[in-house]
C-alpha cells in the first residue's frame, strides 16, 4: 500500500516536473507580474527613486560635495521666513492660473475654428503645432530677443517703423511687465497642445447629436453649451490637468529669459529650486523648494479630476 | 572628449609647431630663478584623466593638447583630456568629488577646490616650487590656491579672467574725456555725459552670473562695503554699502535703459551693435570683435580700448576674477604623475604658449609671466595683465566656502544693488534685506 502511494506520488512528481515552468507561465498572476516588471522597473529606477531621494534631501542639509544629516523641517521653516520663497510661490500660482486660462481660451477657440471644414485643413493644423514642436529652449531664446530691452522687434516696429513710441518697451525691466511677458510666451507655447487635443475631442462628438439639437431648434451657442461642452469635458479635464502640471513646473522659459530677475520678481518655484540647489550648492534647500510644489500639484490634479471629470457616464453608467 | 590617436597626434603636432614658433620669442623674456623642482617619482605605467572647461577660442584647445602631448612624450604618462561645457563643469566636479571616481585632475572653477578641500591632495610642493621659480604668486592666486587660514596649497590656479571696462574711444572723447576715468566722481560724470550725447554706458544689474556679479561687487567694494569679514560675520549692512547703493542708482539712471534685465550676453550684444559706449567684460569681447568675419564689426576694434574699473575711496582696484583652479583628487592612483603634470603645464615652455595663444584671457597667476609677449602684442589688452594682482575674490574678506558660493549664486549683491537702482527699495532697506539673505547661509552670524 505504502509502496503504491509512493510510486504514485513519484509518478505525479515526474509528470509534473518538466512542466513546472510551463505551468508557472500559465498561471495568470505570475504572467501579469512578469509583464509589468519592465514598466515597474523603469518607474522605480527613474521615478520613484529620484522622487524619494528628492523628498529625503529636502529634510537634510546636504550641500553639493558634502552629504548631509537629517535636520527635520528646518529647511521648510527657513523657507517659511523667506519672502523670496513666497514671491516665487505667488508667481508660480499667478503664472499657472493666468497662463492656463489664456491657453484654454485661445486653444479652445482655435480648436473650434479648425473643426470646421476649411481649405488646407491639414496644413493649417500642422502649422498650429509649430510652437509645440520647437524645443522650448529655442523658443525661449527667440522670446528673449523679442523682449530684449535694446533689440526687441516689437520695440523696433513701434519706434522706428511706425513712430508710435519714442523709447523701447521695457518688457523685462519692471516686475509686472516681466511677469506678463513671460506668461505671454508660455501661452504662445502652450496653445497648440490644448488646441490639438481639444480638436481630437471635438471630432469624437457624433454629428448626429448636432443634427438632433438643430432639429430641436438649438442656436449655435446652445449647441456649444449643451452638446459640445459636456461632450468635451472628459478630454478637457485631462488636457487641463496636463497643462496645469506643465505650466506649474515650467523652468526653461523663465530661466532663459530672466533667470528670475529683475530682483527675483519672476522666480518660479522651479527656477528658485534650481538656483539655490545647483549653482548655489544648497541641495537640501533646493529639494525643499521642489518638494513644496508637490501639494500644489496634487491639489491641481484633484481639482481637475473631481471638478470636471467625475461623470458617471464616463464609466459607462447613466448620468445623475 | 580627447583620445590621442595617431591622426590627432599628427594634427596636434602641427598645432604645436605653430605654437612653438609663437612662443619662442616670448620664452626668452620670462625671468626664472634657478630652483630645484620637487622630486616626484612618477608611478609605473601611470595614466591620467583630466577634466577642464571647453575652449573659448581654438588655440586654447590646440595648445593645451599639444602641451599635454609633450608631457606624455617626456614622461610616458598617458593623459586623456575631457572638455566640459562651462555650465556643466561645476556639477561634474561635484560628482567627481562625491563619488570618488572619474577624472584624477580637474581644472575647475575658482571656488571648487575650497568646497572639496578634504578630498584633494596637497599641492604645496608644486606650488612653492613654481612660486620660487617664477617670481612668486599674486595675492589673488594665493587666495585661490591655499586652504583658507593655512599655508597649504590645495589648488594650482591656471589664470584669471578679469573684468575691466571696455569702451569706445571716440565716444569717450566726444564726452569730453581724454582717458577713461580712474575715480568714481569722474566715472559718474562720464556716464552722464555719455547719456547726453546719445551713447550711454551699460553695466549689468541683472541676474547675469558673470557680468552682474562682477559689476555689483565692484560697486560695493569700491565704496568700502563687503559681504563678510574674516570671521564670517555678515557685514553688508554698513554705511559704506549704503553710499555704494546711492552711487549705483545715480549710475543706473544714466545707463542705457533695461540693464536690470540683462543676462551675460546682453552687454556684448549691445556693444557690438553700437548701442553703448562702455561696459565691463573679459577680453573675449574685444577678441571676438577684432576677429569678426563681418568687416563692419571688425573695424570697430580700432575704436575700442580697455581700462581698469575706477577706484573708489578704498583706494584699490575692486574688480573680481573668475579663475581656472586645478585640483588633484585623493582617489587618483597616480598622485605624483598628476602633480608632475600640473607643474609641467605651468612651466614657461608650455604655459607661455598657452597664455599667448589665448590672448591673455586667463591672465597669469605667477608674476614672471607679466613679461610675456602677449602683453606686448597688443597694448589694448594691457588692462587685463594685472588681473590676478589687483582683483578680489567674491567672498572678500572671508573664506571661500559653501556659504559664500550660495550667496553669490543667489545674487544677493546684485539684487541689493538693482533694487535700489530701480527704485524698488531704499538703500537702507536693500542693505538690510541683503544682510538677512546672507545670514540665512552664514548661520554663524
Amino acid at each position: 500500500m505504502a509502496d503504491i502511494a509512493q510510486k504514485w506520488s513519484v509518478t505525479r512528481e515526474a509528470s509534473r516536473g518538466p512542466n513546472l515552468l510551463a505551468r508557472l507561465f500559465d498561471w495568470k498572476p505570475f504572467l501579469v507580474f512578469l509583464c509589468l516588471l519592465p514598466a515597474i522597473g523603469l518607474l522605480v529606477v527613474f521615478l520613484t527613486y529620484p522622487l524619494g531621494l528628492g523628498l529625503w534631501l529636502a529634510f537634510t542639509d546636504t550641500k553639493i560635495g558634502r552629504g548631509g544629516a537629517f535636520i527635520g523641517l528646518e529647511n521648510f521653516a527657513s523657507l517659511w521666513r523667506d519672502p523670496i520663497f513666497w514671491t516665487a510661490v505667488g508667481n508660480t500660482i499667478f503664472y499657472t492660473a493666468t497662463a492656463t486660462i489664456g491657453k484654454f481660451a485661445l486653444g479652445l477657440w482655435l480648436a473650434l475654428l479648425l473643426n470646421h471644414h476649411i481649405p488646407f485643413k491639414s496644413l493649417i493644423r500642422a502649422i498650429v503645432l509649430v510652437p509645440w514642436i520647437v524645443p522650448t529652449v529655442l523658443s525661449a531664446v527667440a522670446f528673449w530677443w523679442i523682449y530684449d530691452p535694446q533689440f526687441s522687434i516689437i520695440s523696433y516696429i513701434l519706434k522706428d517703423v511706425l513712430h508710435l513710441r519714442s523709447t523701447n518697451i521695457d518688457f523685462l525691466g519692471t516686475p509686472w511687465a516681466a511677469r506678463i511677458s513671460l506668461i505671454a510666451a508660455n501661452i504662445w507655447r502652450g496653445i497648440p497642445f490644448v488646441a490639438i487635443s481639444l480638436l481630437a475631442g471635438l471630432q469624437t462628438i457624433s454629428p448626429s447629436l448636432y443634427e438632433a439639437a438643430m432639429l430641436d431648434g438649438a442656436a449655435p451657442w446652445q449647441r456649444f453649451r449643451h452638446v459640445t461642452a459636456p461632450m468635451l469635458m472628459p478630454v478637457l479635464s485631462v488636457v487641463l490637468t496636463f497643462s496645469v502640471l506643465f505650466t506649474f513646473t515650467d523652468f526653461q522659459l523663465v530661466y532663459a529669459i530672466t533667470r528670475g530677475g529683475p530682483i527675483n520678481s519672476t522666480h518660479l518655484m522651479a527656477t528658485l529650486a534650481f538656483q539655490r540647489g545647483i549653482p548655489g550648492g544648497q541641495l537640501g534647500e533646493g529639494a525643499a523648494i521642489a518638494v513644496s510644489m508637490i501639494p500644489f500639484l496634487i491639489a491641481a490634479t484633484l481639482f481637475s479630476y473631481f471638478g470636471l471629470a467625475r461623470r458617471k457616464w464616463q464609466q459607462g453608467e447613466a448620468n445623475d | 572628449m580627447n583620445h590621442f590617436n595617431r591622426r590627432d597626434t599628427l594634427a596636434l603636432g602641427v598645432g604645436a609647431l605653430a605654437a612653438t614658433t609663437l612662443g619662442t620669442g616670448a620664452r626668452a623674456a620670462i625671468p626664472t630663478a634657478n630652483v630645484e623642482p620637487p622630486k616626484l617619482e612618477i608611478e609605473k605605467s601611470a595614466s591620467l584623466r583630466v577634466l577642464r572647461p571647453t575652449k573659448f577660442v581654438e588655440p586654447d584647445e590646440t595648445i593645451f593638447n599639444a602641451n599635454t602631448q609633450s608631457f606624455a612624450k617626456a614622461t610616458g604618462v598617458q593623459v586623456k583630456v575631457d572638455y566640459s561645457a562651462w555650465e556643466d563643469l561645476r556639477p561634474q566636479t561635484a560628482v567627481t568629488a562625491n563619488t570618488g571616481a572619474g577624472p584624477d585632475l580637474v581644472l575647475g572653477w575658482t571656488d571648487d577646490p575650497h568646497l572639496y578641500s578634504d578630498k584633494l591632495i596637497e599641492l604645496s610642493d608644486v606650488a612653492e616650487y613654481l612660486g620660487k621659480k617664477y617670481g612668486g604668486w599674486y595675492p589673488l592666486a594665493e587666495r585661490y590656491g591655499k586652504k583658507f587660514g593655512t599655508n597649504n596649497w590645495i589648488a594650482i590656479p591656471f589664470g584669471g579672467s578679469g573684468g575691466p571696462s571696455v569702451y569706445r574711444i571716440s565716444w569717450i572723447k566726444e564726452a569730453g574725456f581724454e582717458k577713461f576715468p580712474t575715480n568714481l566722481d569722474d566715472f559718474l560724470k562720464l556716464c552722464r555725459k555719455l547719456k547726453e550725447i546719445g551713447h550711454p554706458a551699460g553695466y549689468t544689474f541683472g541676474h547675469a552670473t558673470g557680468d552682474g556679479n562682477a559689476f555689483c561687487h565692484w560697486l560695493v567694494w569700491a565704496h568700502g562695503g563687503y559681504m563678510i569679514d574674516e570671521n564670517q560675520k555678515v557685514m553688508i549692512n554698513s554705511k559704506e554699502t549704503i553710499e555704494a547703493l546711492k552711487y549705483g542708482k545715480a549710475l543706473f539712471e544714466n545707463f542705457i535703459p533695461g540693464t536690470q534685465s540683462w543676462l551675460d550676453p546682453s552687454n556684448n550684444k549691445a556693444l557690438i551693435a553700437g548701442e553703448i559706449a562702455a561696459t565691463q567684460n573679459g577680453v573675449s569681447l574685444y577678441y571676438s570683435i577684432k576677429n569678426s568675419s563681418d568687416p563692419k564689426i571688425a573695424t570697430m576694434a580700432s575704436d575700442l580700448d580697455h581700462a581698469r574699473m575706477p577706484i573708489g575711496p578704498v583706494g584699490r582696484g575692486t574688480e573680481t576674477a573668475l579663475a581656472i583652479n586645478s585640483m588633484v583628487f585623493k582617489h587618483t592612483k597616480y598622485p605624483n604623475a598628476a602633480k608632475a603634470y600640473l607643474a609641467y603645464m605651468m612651466e614657461v615652455e608650455q604655459y607661455d604658449k598657452w597664455l599667448t595663444g589665448t590672448y591673455g584671457y586667463w591672465a597669469q597667476p605667477l608674476k614672471a609671466y607679466e613679461q610675456s609677449d602677449v602683453w606686448k602684442s597688443d597694448p589694448k589688452i594691457a588692462a587685463y595683465k594685472d588681473t590676478m594682482r589687483d582683483s578680489l575674490w567674491y567672498a572678500f574678506k572671508g573664506p571661500i566656502n559653501e556659504a559664500s558660493a550660495a550667496v553669490v549664486a543667489d545674487y544677493v549683491m546684485v539684487d541689493m544693488a538693482a533694487s535700489v537702482a530701480t527704485g524698488a527699495a531704499t538703500p537702507e532697506e536693500a542693505a538690510a534685506e541683503a544682510e538677512r539673505r546672507a545670514k540665512r547661509y552664514y548661520k554663524t552670524g
